[in-house]
């Protein structure tokens, strides 16, 4: 209990740690948003009158604290160079996010448990170094190749599926999986092959253990014999992989969410970037880097229930 | 590859079979499959921030709203030439300082209410006001006084005859807007024009409903427009062959052309723009404030070359600052013909061959191959260019414009009529605008042959004076499905017009 206590204090300073760093980096972005909006013939004047405007010419100390007040709120703010308020923007392009990386995350994992098994089994045979071959390949495409590659075999080629944009479920459940299937597939592609690469060594770690042994020797076919004692233990080291992955599956979608033009996070940092729209960014970034932490937190915490070992030391 | 597309179809099977769906493209592909359409989506480059244009730069919030939304008293038509718009007719005055324009009658906003001329001259003191911070705003300090002299005549005056104002007043600085709706015109647009904005979904689209009490002089054909927006160009190539957009405005990859014009189901059209492609020097500090060093530069430079291999060679030679739209143009392609020799001989007189010099290129297509031509080009007279990328807008306006921190630079001017910014004092270009001030003072107080006159001798001083290179003038490349009628093909107003938009 004290343990899971001092985990969470330490999620809190490490958010806190964030926050600091996040407004401080924000800082040292060249060019301005005043400048920005002004654009190619504003003239110093100008710049300097919508500077005020946009609140820019406060002491840093003051704008972080307003931030970071706002945001125990949950009020991220309101953007100077869109008029519009961010925690609604924060809440849609997240849930744009969310259903990309964790269905590309599910996609993957049913890609990868099986496939790693079964290159694990038949390791030494052909179709167990033919899948391992394969994964070698797919670990080596970047997402957005794969994008590109998917856009031209099933949309331009066969025109199953739409090449860009999103249509959130709310206006059809048909409309909203076509547009979602090229970009999850982009992303769990890549994944899954680097994923079947864990299984199969987490697999191979444990056929090489004394009490898969043991439970062949009582009988088992060296299938249930895994099946039964063997994957819950070549979990451990797969979930952490997957929570890890997952992080990199969230910045792989700032990629593929351009590639397919998807309303998400990432989009929306790219733009936010560009306009120097420094609130949004602020925000944005922080969401991620909250979600990361998070991840980590739940990642330590489910440890303990796969892993009795855990608990008990904690 | 094999491999991979086997385990690309694979995936997108097992996924297929996951979520059971089968659902396809929705496709249309030209034909008379979209003959009885009544909506059409656009594909657009630069999205609009917000809706408001009155604290906001950028091309894309006019291009969306100007004509289609929000109207002025007159408009610029596809061929550069002023109509009515708001105004049904208008006078000026033999002093020609106070212009009478007369208001269309059955114009109205779009929340019902008539435009009158109040709302003209409470839209156009807004101007004025510190509420406007567009720079653009600049365009109406000349205006003196503005009256209602009755519910539909507006007498407009001048401090000093100007043959650019009216021109000017086609663009933002001329939008009529309602007084009671301009607390919100960041998300809320209220305009007297045929279309208006349904949604704005930030980061994907704008859909215009048409108006069906517009009684103006541009009503509108379709009932739905949707402008969709692409960062990516590749991305609207896509869209458009997969049939999710009907027309791309303006194709940022022009080496996809020749993909879309051998294909019957498409329509390629090359209009104009007012954007020159600048090469600009500082005039005023560096190795390019010798005039000889810039004149070795022009005269090293091949135009076409560049051209061909920056923008597939679509695209018109200029060689000045004025696009061949405006009623001041001149060819001026021939001034400083492409002549290696002579260039080198000029950079040695300068003595800045060997010499390194900044280079600073914003991460634009265009930008970014044009520079790479013209730095081959300039080394091979002996100069030696070093190229800084910088992120566009921002980057790019703190360091090169703003803190004129560069020798060289490479950027599109696409504002209408902007030679007198980009060589006016104090602009980055550092051009000593002395030497056309009071020509083109005199110009816009004189009669429309002195104006044209006067602005052509101000065009031909700022070649002559090897100011800045002119690359070429920026194409409009219009690709859309084979049935679409009534695109607006050159770009040379603010607005993008969706009214005339009609399938075939």
């Amino acid at each position: 209990m004290r343990a899971l206590a001092s985990r969470l204090l330490q999620f809190v300073l490490t958010v806190w740690a964030a926050t600091v760093a996040v407004f401080a980096l924000m800082q040292i972005l060249p060019g301005n948003a005043a400048q920005v909006a002004a654009g190619m013939s504003a003239t110093a004047e100008d710049v300097a009158r919508i500077e005020q405007e946009f609140g820019l010419d406060r002491p840093l100390v003051v704008q972080y604290g307003e931030w970071l007040m706002g945001m125990l709120r949950g009020d991220l703010g309101v953007s100077y160079v869109t008029g519009a308020p961010i925690t609604p923007l924060v809440v849609d392009s997240i849930q744009v996010t969310l259903i990309l990386v964790v269905s590309a995350m599910v996609l993957a994992l049913v890609i990868a448990v099986p496939l790693g098994t079964v290159a694990a089994l038949l390791r030494g045979r052909r179709l167990g170094a033919l899948l391992s071959g394969l994964s070698q390949v797919g670990v080596a495409v970047p997402n957005f190749l794969a994008g590109i590659l998917l856009v031209m075999v099933f949309s331009l080629g066969l025109g199953w599926f739409p090449s860009s944009g999103w249509q959130a479920p709310v206006f059809g459940l048909g409309g909203f999986l076509s547009h979602l299937v090229l970009p999850v597939c982009a992303l769990a592609l890549v994944q899954g092959a680097i994923l079947t690469r864990y299984v199969r060594s987490a697999v191979l770690e444990v056929m090489r253990e004394d009490y898969l042994r043991t439970a062949r020797a009582k009988g088992r076919t060296s299938g249930s014999a895994l099946a039964v004692h063997g994957l819950r233990n070549a979990a451990i080291p797969v979930v952490t992989v997957a929570g890890v992955q997952l992080a990199t599956l969230l910045i792989g979608a700032v990629v593929i969410e351009q590639v397919f033009v998807l309303p998400g996070m990432g989009s929306e940092l790219v733009r936010a970037v560009a306009n120097r729209d420094l609130l949004t960014v602020q925000a944005i970034v922080m969401v991620l880097v909250f979600l990361v932490l998070l991840l980590n937190l739940v990642i330590d915490l489910l440890y303990t229930l796969l892993d009795p070992r855990v608990r008990n030391a904690a | 590859m094999s491999r991979l597309l086997a385990v690309a179809a694979g995936a997108a099977a097992l996924t297929l079979t996951i979520t059971g769906c089968s659902a396809g493209a929705g496709g249309s592909g030209g034909g008379d499959a979209n003959a009885d359409r009544t909506d059409i989506v656009v594909a657009h480059t630069a999205e609009p921030v917000n809706l408001d244009f009155t604290t906001t730069d950028g091309a894309a919030i006019p291009q969306a709203l100007m004509e289609n939304v929000y109207e002025s008293l007159v408009r610029i038509d596809q061929d550069g030439e002023l109509q009515p718009a708001l105004a049904t007719d208008w006078t000026v005055s033999d002093d020609r300082l106070t212009y009478t324009f007369t208001l269309d009658e059955d114009a109205t906003f779009s929340n019902g209410d008539p435009v009158t001329a109040e709302d003209v001259k409470f839209s156009y003191e807004r101007v004025q006001s510190d509420e406007w911070t567009n720079a653009l705003g600049a365009k109406m300090d000349l205006v003196d006084s503005i009256e209602a002299s009755d519910e539909n005549t507006v007498e407009i005056t001048l401090s000093r005859p100007s043959n650019t104002w009216l021109f000017n007043l086609a663009s933002l600085v001329g939008a009529v807007f309602h007084p009671d709706e301009v607390d919100d015109l960041a998300n809320t647009a209220v305009g007297s024009g045929p279309y208006e904005v349904e949604e704005f979904t930030r980061g994907q689209q704008i859909v215009f409903t048409k108006r069906d009490d517009y009684a103006g002089a541009t009503p509108g054909t379709l009932d739905t427009v949707t402008f969709r927006y692409f960062d990516d160009a590749v991305a609207a190539s896509n869209a458009l062959k997969s049939g999710q957009i009907d027309v791309i405005s303006n194709l940022q990859t022009p080496e996809l052309t020749p993909d879309f014009e051998s294909d019957d189901t498409k329509q390629v059209e090359v209009g104009t723009t007012n954007g020159e492609v600048v090469l600009s020097m500082n005039n005023a500090e560096g190795i390019f404030a010798d005039q000889k060093a810039r004149e070795a530069v022009l005269y090293g430079i091949d135009e076409q070359a560049v051209l061909d291999t920056a923008w597939g060679g679509y695209g018109t030679l200029i060689g000045g600052m004025v696009p061949p739209t405006d009623p001041y143009y001149e060819d001026l392609n021939d001034v400083w013909p492409h002549d290696v020799d002579k260039a080198k001989e000029l950079a040695e007189e300068a003595g800045i061959d060997g010499e390194e010099f900044r280079f600073t290129v914003p991460n634009r297509p265009y930008a970014q191959a044009s520079a790479e031509m013209v730095a081959a080009q300039l080394e091979e007279i002996g100069l030696r260019p070093t190229i800084v990328t910088q992120e566009f807008p921002a980057v790019w306006l703190d360091e090169t414009m703003t803190n004129h921190d560069y020798d060289m630079s490479v950027i599109n001017h696409v504002e209408a009529r902007d030679i007198l910014t980009v060589f006016g004092d104090g602009y980055y270009t550092g051009y000593d605008a002395s030497r056309i001030e009071d020509i083109a003072a005199d110009a816009d107080e004189g009669t429309e042959e002195e104006y044209v006159e006067g602005m052509k001798e101000v065009a031909r001083t700022v070649t002559e004076d090897a100011a800045a290179g002119f690359l070429f003038l920026f194409p409009n490349l219009v690709v859309a499905d084979a049935s679409v009628a009534g695109l607006p093909v050159n770009a040379v107003s603010d607005s993008f017009q969706i009214y005339d938009l009609a399938w075939n």
